[in-house]
């Protein structure tokens, strides 16, 4: 029921409290209608559920843990590239 | 980073390298863990992503998950279904749901059965579309079979304001919303006559995301302060459990018990102030619900207020939809699965009776059930 795919803001009909967002491509409206006035804004990241927008994604936040992971990542080939290394290190092949 | 595009957000959360990077450091991190834990995920979007991506086996044998009430489509007891049924098959009445109701059997069979012998059911995808309807059929009654847990609660509560304030006079409501802390508790403080350790069976929760996009982290205050258990709230990504579970081993190693948020990037702890205000200004606690496979749980459900009762189908209704409770199918050992105790494979009817295409419990109603989930993805299984 719940889907978590984020969508961006193009356009907000203050008359009908409604924005338009885009999801991937595709767009639809959704009520704004849970958001204090004027929080949301034209190429704001959101979260949608049925019909409704819930809420803004932090962006600084989604960068940050976006950051973390690739540290991850750069880590784990790190890792790899030591785990590598040591193990030619001991290679029993070697004193042969 | 330059500016966030909709692809990082989407695909960043679910690099297999870094699931991988995060297995590694959980297999490290668990190395060292006191004892062996049970993580239970409330909410049936976790089960559904820890199974599609096959998280059980990226992990040590010392973390185990237990999988939890799942969704507020599957923990529908037959009794509101039948209440549902019922109201559509009132001449004059325009049934509309969201769409996963659609297939969840009730004692006289689902709203799609009901569907198929004439009664008009219509299934929505947001509760603005009963706007709509409504206005096309002035002369028919449209009842809204509100579902969910905290994360629709306000979307229905949006729809009566709208509602009221527009003076739309044939639009009523009947309200099933459910509250997660309130069955948490009721799985800690579950014990079974033959395990007497049993309430020691959930070591730690992950906390649905989206319930606390509305409600917060703060729900879960009274956890790890008056229960022992950390609850960090996570995101539905692979990437975003497996930090979450790096989190609670962490915090049993470095013995802390404490209330952490995974899910920054739209969790906060006091959550949609607006939307707790609508539900605060519509709703208030129901004494009892009844959870499809728990039983009855004290305080989780919401109902209408008294003033608003000239909307509520449930009491406008009343005479016409019946109060006895229906037993759960015999066999189905759904209770014991939610409370932690067995698995889905353990089920003798499991894949057998029991599919999704006919569903006999909660845990295979719907497609973010455990035995759903068991089911679609089970060769993953460990
Ligand atoms: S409907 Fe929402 S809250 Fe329920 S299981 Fe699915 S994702 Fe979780
Ligand atoms: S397989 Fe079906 S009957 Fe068995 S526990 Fe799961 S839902 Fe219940």
């Amino acid at each position: 029921m719940c889907l978590s795919i984020p969508s961006k803001v193009v356009e907000i009909d203050l008359e009908r409290n409604v924005a338009t967002v885009d999801t991937m491509g595709v767009k639809r409206e959704a009520g704004l209608e849970l958001m204090q006035d004027g929080d949301v804004q034209i190429g704001d990241y959101v979260l949608l559920h049925i019909g409704f927008i819930m809420n803004k994604i932090d962006e600084s936040d989604a960068l940050e843990s976006l950051k973390v992971y690739s540290e991850i990542l750069e880590k784990l080939d790190e890792e790899e590239r030591r785990h590598l290394v040591e193990e030619d290190d001991n290679c029993p092949n070697r004193d042969a | 980073m330059g500016e966030l595009q909709l692809k990082d957000l989407y695909e960043g959360f679910r690099n297999p390298q870094v699931i991988e990077g995060f297995a590694k450091l959980i297999h490290e991190e668990a190395k060292k863990l006191p004892h062996p834990i049970n993580i239970m995920e409330v909410c049936g979007g976790h089960t559904h992503s820890i199974m599609k991506f096959g998280l059980p086996q990226l992990l040590p044998e010392n973390i185990n998950f237990i999988h939890g009430p799942g969704c507020p489509v599957c923990i529908m007891p037959k009794e509101r279904i039948d209440h549902a049924y019922i109201l559509a098959e009132q001449e004059d009445v325009i049934l509309v749901t969201l769409g996963d109701m659609i297939k969840v059997p009730g004692s006289k069979g689902s709203l799609q059965d009901a569907r198929a012998k004439g009664a008009d059911v219509r299934f929505i995808y947001s509760p603005l579309d009963a706007l709509k309807i409504a206005a096309e059929n002035p002369d028919k009654k449209i009842i809204f079979f509100a579902i969910g847990f905290e994360t629709t609660t306000p979307m229905t509560t949006a729809l009566i304001e709208t509602v009221l304030k527009r003076n739309i006079t044939n639009i009523y409501f009947h309200i099933n919303h459910v509250t997660v802390p309130e069955v948490m508790v009721e799985l800690i403080d579950s014990r079974d006559e033959h395990v007497d350790s049993y309430n020691n069976r959930i070591d730690a929760f992950l906390g649905p995301s989206h319930v606390s996009v509305i409600t917060g982290s703060k729900i879960y205050e009274k956890f790890p302060r008056d229960y022992g258990r950390p609850v960090v709230v996570a995101g539905f990504e692979p990437v975003d459990i497996m930090e979450a579970i790096l989190m609670i081993v962490r915090q049993f190693n470095e013995n802390r018990c404490e209330l952490e948020i995974e899910y920054k990037r739209l969790v906060s702890f006091d959550g949609n102030l607006k939307a707790q205000a609508l539900i605060e200004k519509y709703f208030e606690k129901a004494s009892l619900f009844k959870w499809r496979g728990l039983g009855n749980v004290p305080e989780s459900g919401y109902k209408l207020k008294e003033e608003f009762s000239h909307i509520d189908a449930e009491k406008i209704y009343a005479d016409i939809l019946p109060r006895q409770e229906i037993e759960d199918h015999k066999l189905c050992i759904c209770g014991d699965i939610l409370r932690g105790m067995a698995k889905p494979n353990e089920c003798t009817i499991f894949g057998t009776a029991c599919k999704p295409q006919t569903p006999l419990g909660s845990c295979m109603v719907s497609s973010e059930g455990a035995c759903a989930a068991y089911y679609k993805y089970g060769n993953l299984l460990k």
